[in-house]
Parts: C-alpha cells; sequence; structure tokens
C-alpha cells in the first residue's frame, strides 16, 4: 500500500497545475481519489463529518450487484444447457464483454466531458457501467451495448451536467435506447437465442420467450414460482434471481446507501396493483409472479432508488414509489405492445419525482402557514 | 445585388436560422423528416410560399390598414399554400399523399407568418422577397440534414435507394440492424438539439451568457 502511494506521490507533480501533462489533472485527480481516500479537509462551513465519499458509496452498490452477477453467469449457463462451473463459466465469458464494452464507452466519454469542462472525475458510471450488462438480453450485440451506453451517458448525463444533474436514470436510458431503436433484437421470440456455441451448449433448444413473455401471451409459463424466486428462467442477464436481488437489496439497506421507502413502495405498489388486476381478472396467473419474473425486483431495487433521479422528500419516496411499482404492472397487464413495464414506469416516475418533490414542500409549507393561523 | 440585399438571403442560413436559432416551424421539421424525399419538397414548398407571401405584403404593406393586417395575411398565405398544395397533387402525387395535411398546416407555420410581420412590412418587396427564400432555405436545409440521418440510420436508404446493402441486416446473417428510434419523432428532436449543439459551438456569439 506505501509502495503504491509513493508512486502515485511521485506522479502528482508531473499531473499538477504547471506539469506537463497538466492538461489531465482531472484523470489522475479521479484515479488517485480512486485508489485512496482523499485527505482533503473542508476549511469552512458547517459538514456532516463522515468517512464516505461518492466513490465509497458507488463501490458498495457494486458490491450489492456482484450476487446477481455471478447467478446471472450461472444461470445463462444453465439456460444452454450445460451444469456446474462449466455453466458458470459460459456465462462469465458471455458477460465479460459487454462489461468491459460499457466501462470501455461510458468511462471514454465521462473522461473526456470531465476533462474538457475541467471537472473532477465523477464516479457515478461505476455503477451504471455494471447495470447496463445486467438488464441487456444476453444475445445483445455489442455494438448496441456500446450506442446504448453512449447515448445514454450523452444525452442523459452529460447534457444535463453529469453525475448528480441527471434527470433520467442512465442505465435505464440506455436499455429504452436499446429497446426502442432495436426492438427486434431486445423482445419478442429471438431475445434469449444464443449463437455460441463453445462448451457444448445446445443453440437450438433455448430459442424462446422469456418468462415473463409466455406469462404476456399465453397466460401461464413452463417454470415453477420457485424456480422464478431463484431465477432459473430465461431473462436478461441479472435480472432473473429475485434471491440473489434481494442480498443485494439487504446489502444497500444494511449501509443505508438505498432508501428503504422507496424500495418498500415499490413492491407494495406493484403488489397492490397485480392482486387488484387478478382479482379483476385481468389474467389467471398468481399475482404474486409479477414481483418474481422480470425485471420488477431488479427495477425496484437498484433503479427505482437511484438517490439522482427518484424523489428526495420522504412523503415523496413513498409516492415516486409507490406509482412507480403501481405503473409497472399497470404497463405490463393493459399494454400488450411491452410486456416489461418496469423500464418505462421507472422512466416515467423519473420524471415525474421533482413534480412530487414540489407538491409535497408546498403542502408542507401550507400546512405549517394554517397552523400559525390557527394560532393568532 | 447589393451587399446589403445579399445579407437578408445569407443571415437566415446560420446565424438567424429559423429553426434552430429562433426555434420556429419544429412541428413540421420532426413530422416530414422520416425520408429525404418529402422533406426537400416540404422545404421547397415552404421556401415558394414564405417567398411570395413575403413579397405580396410587401407590395400590399401601404395600403393594408394596421388592424387588418394579419386577416389580410392569411388570405395571401393560405391562397399561397393552397397553390402549392395543388401543384404536388398535380406533379408529385405520392410525395403530396405522403406530406398529408402538413402542407396545409403551411399556414399555421410560425416561420412564414413571423417573416411576414417581422420583414415584409416594414421593408421593400425585392429585400422581402430574399428574404423569404432565405429562410425558406434555412428550414429546407435543417429538414434535409434532419432527414439525411434518419433516412440513413433508420432505414438504412437514401431517396429511396438502398445505401447499406442487405446482406448486413442481422436477419440475412450479417451484424446490422436499422436503428428503429430514428423513425419516431422524438429522436428528430434530439437531432435538432444535436444540429444546435454543434451550431452554437462554431457560433461562440449565439451562446448565452
Amino acid at each position: 500500500m506505501k509502495a503504491l502511494r509513493n508512486i502515485v506521490d511521485k506522479m502528482k507533480p508531473t499531473f499538477s497545475k504547471g506539469g506537463k501533462l497538466s492538461f489531465l489533472e482531472s484523470t489522475f485527480d479521479g484515479f488517485e481519489t480512486f485508489l485512496f481516500v482523499p485527505n482533503k479537509t473542508t476549511q469552512s462551513g458547517a459538514h456532516v463529518r463522515d468517512c464516505i465519499d461518492m466513490k465509497r458509496t458507488m463501490i458498495v452498490v457494486v458490491l450489492a450487484l456482484v450476487p446477481a452477477l455471478l447467478f446471472g453467469c450461472y444461470n445463462t449457463g444453465i439456460q444452454v444447457g450445460l451444469e456446474g462451473w462449466t455453466a458458470f463459466f459460459y456465462g462469465l465469458v458471455r458477460i465479460l464483454p459487454m462489461i468491459a464494452t460499457t466501462y470501455i464507452v461510458g468511462l471514454g466519454i465521462e473522461f473526456t466531458a470531465a476533462q474538457l469542462r475541467g471537472h473532477a472525475i465523477n464516479e457515478g458510471f461505476l455503477v451504471s457501467g455494471l447495470l447496463i450488462p445486467l438488464i441487456m438480453p444476453v444475445s445483445t450485440p455489442l455494438w448496441m451495448v456500446a450506442l446504448g451506453t453512449a447515448f445514454a451517458v450523452i444525452f442523459g448525463k452529460e447534457v444535463f451536467g453529469g453525475t448528480g444533474m441527471n434527470v433520467f436514470n442512465p442505465a435505464i436510458l440506455a436499455r429504452a435506447f436499446v429497446f426502442f431503436a432495436y426492438t427486434p433484437q431486445m423482445s419478442g421470440e429471438k431475445v434469449w437465442y444464443s449463437d455460441w456455441t463453445m462448451m457444448g451448449a445446445q443453440v437450438d433448444g433455448v430459442s424462446g420467450a422469456t418468462a415473463l413473455e409466455q406469462l404476456a401471451t399465453t397466460g401461464s409459463m413452463q417454470w415453477s414460482a420457485l424456480d422464478a424466486f431463484l431465477g432459473f428462467i430465461p431473462g436478461s442477464f441479472g435480472e432473473t434471481s429475485t434471491l440473489a436481488i434481494l442480498i443485494g437489496a439487504a446489502i444497500l439497506l444494511f449501509t443505508g446507501i438505498a432508501s428503504w421507502k422507496t424500495m418498500v413502495s415499490v413492491f407494495v405498489g406493484g403488489a397492490a396493483t397485480a392482486y387488484l388486476f387478478g382479482a379483476l381478472g385481468a389474467f389467471d396467473y398468481p399475482a404474486y409472479l409479477h414481483l418474481l419474473v422480470g425485471g420488477f425486483a431488479f427495477g425496484a431495487v437498484f433503479m427505482a432508488t437511484d438517490p439522482v433521479t427518484s424523489a428526495q422528500t420522504s412523503t415523496g419516496k413513498y409516492i415516486v414509489g409507490f406509482m412507480t411499482g403501481a405503473l409497472a404492472i399497470l404497463i405490463r397487464v393493459v399494454n400488450p405492445a411491452y410486456p416489461e413495464g418496469m423500464m418505462l414506469s421507472i422512466l416515467f416516475m423519473n420524471a415525474l419525482a421533482p413534480l412530487v418533490d414540489y407538491s409535497v414542500v408546498e403542502a408542507n409549507i401550507s400546512r405549517r402557514k394554517n397552523r400559525v393561523k390557527l394560532v393568532k | 445585388m447589393s451587399s446589403k440585399s445579399l445579407k437578408n438571403l445569407t443571415a437566415p442560413l446560420s446565424g438567424q436560422n429559423p429553426v434552430i436559432v429562433q426555434i420556429l416551424g419544429i412541428c413540421s421539421a420532426l413530422a416530414v423528416t422520416v425520408q429525404l424525399k418529402p422533406a426537400i419538397v416540404m422545404g421547397l414548398s415552404v421556401m415558394v410560399v414564405t417567398a411570395f407571401s413575403n413579397l405580396v405584403m410587401s407590395l400590399l404593406r401601404n395600403g393594408v390598414p394596421a388592424r387588418i393586417r394579419i386577416i389580410v395575411q392569411l388570405v395571401v398565405i393560405a391562397s399561397l399554400v393552397i397553390l402549392v398544395d395543388q401543384v404536388l397533387k398535380a406533379f408529385v402525387y405520392d410525395v403530396s399523399k405522403q406530406l398529408s395535411v402538413y402542407v396545409g398546416l403551411i399556414i399555421t407555420n410560425c416561420i412564414v407568418m413571423g417573416r411576414v410581420e417581422a420583414f415584409a412590412l416594414g421593408n421593400k418587396p425585392w429585400d422581402s422577397f430574399l428574404d423569404g427564400i432565405g429562410n425558406g432555405l434555412g428550414y429546407a436545409m435543417i429538414l434535409v440534414i434532419i432527414a439525411f440521418f434518419r433516412e440513413l440510420l433508420g432505414s438504412g436508404c437514401l431517396l429511396g435507394f438502398r445505401l447499406i446493402p442487405e446482406s448486413w441486416y442481422i436477419a440475412e446473417g450479417g451484424f446490422y440492424s436499422n436503428c428503429g428510434i430514428m423513425l419516431f419523432p422524438p429522436m428528430a428532436l434530439i437531432l435538432v438539439g444535436c444540429i444546435i449543439w454543434a451550431h452554437r459551438s462554431f457560433n461562440k456569439d449565439l451562446q448565452e451568457k
């Protein structure tokens, strides 16, 4: 550790103001603070004393994503008829190029933008870059992943001013772009086909709809609810296992990174709407399946809780969370063109969250004004 | 042509562009730019209408009482739009069908009435005519740029000719796929945004602050 510190210190003058490579200052700063907790302290004003900074926050989210990632690797292999470690390595080989693509493209754009603006590099993309491969079908061509990432980072984030300023969640925006731009590759019968025949994968047997699409089109699925909970169903890479996602949720909630208010109210909203539609006879399968299949759980835990794009006020979190869950099920059940409603409902509520916050704040102000009048 | 008259013609192409600087006529710029051919026809139609409505209103400007000028302008513009519509129907029927209501809606295009109000009522006929041509050209230019990208990336063609070979497509065993989002109007709006972005980064005097 000390040796690394010495190397960094030695390099520092070259990149600082007046040094040879001073135009790369923010890139260097980005790497330095990635390796070591910065020792800068604020000189004025009141601040909360806390050793956690944005890099540490983001790393916890990445850790929380690891169970879903590892299970996704295993399940991808299982779905093409492999077993044990072979299945795991098959999935790993499929996902690594996607992860590499998103990080190279996304971080490349982020670094360039920070450099051009003279800003410090923000680490928001650490999480987005891992989320994007996890919510794509495994067979998505890499250039589509790259294009979606570039679109999300430029138009979802940098245009608005970088990390912390974005209106929409970049990861879900990347998926939305690829979904609408290349619909045939993202939905329908072919979404789960894998054209890689290595390690003895049986390709012919796996071409087919995801569990969610089977539910939407035929009203039943060939997998049991337990399979859906554990995640042995076809679907996007990281979204299949509700169990792995719940482990991630536990990490996020224990460390206090994600808001339990949003998370719980998404599930409550989704369950309430699903049972309502079930009672109305919109579908025959049990309503709780809606919470297990597709991207519902993944979106609720990792996407809807995004601290930037979700609501900021406490009451607002309940409202936005509930409506995200409710809208997702509403889109799934009512609109046959979109079997997966989670993506659209999160984007929609991202757009509405500032309005909800505004109303909550205004309501609070007028409530307290009334109280003043009563005293008079 | 004096340099002042020439400026009427060239200013709307870049620094005073009706679409990307004054943000007028966005609606039709999103609606008719899925393919290049309708976009070109639409651009030319708008150019003809702006040019001649400017010319006519400039000739009439001293005889029209200010109180009824809007209704006079509307009569002039509407007659010209109907003329253009009939010409399109007679000579390029298929494009006219593709453009459908948007030819008729040139009447409501902010650029036409905006130029009449802001320029033709206070300037001589020749200058007004040139101003109309310039603004029509500026509008047509943006439409053509947007339609170029939308048709090329959205359907792999330009003016109906296939540029991206069939064998590249995933369905044929290749690697490529058309970007379906280009066919939707929202992507056209993002393209307009990109053009404005590029334009402003080259024209520092247009940047706010």
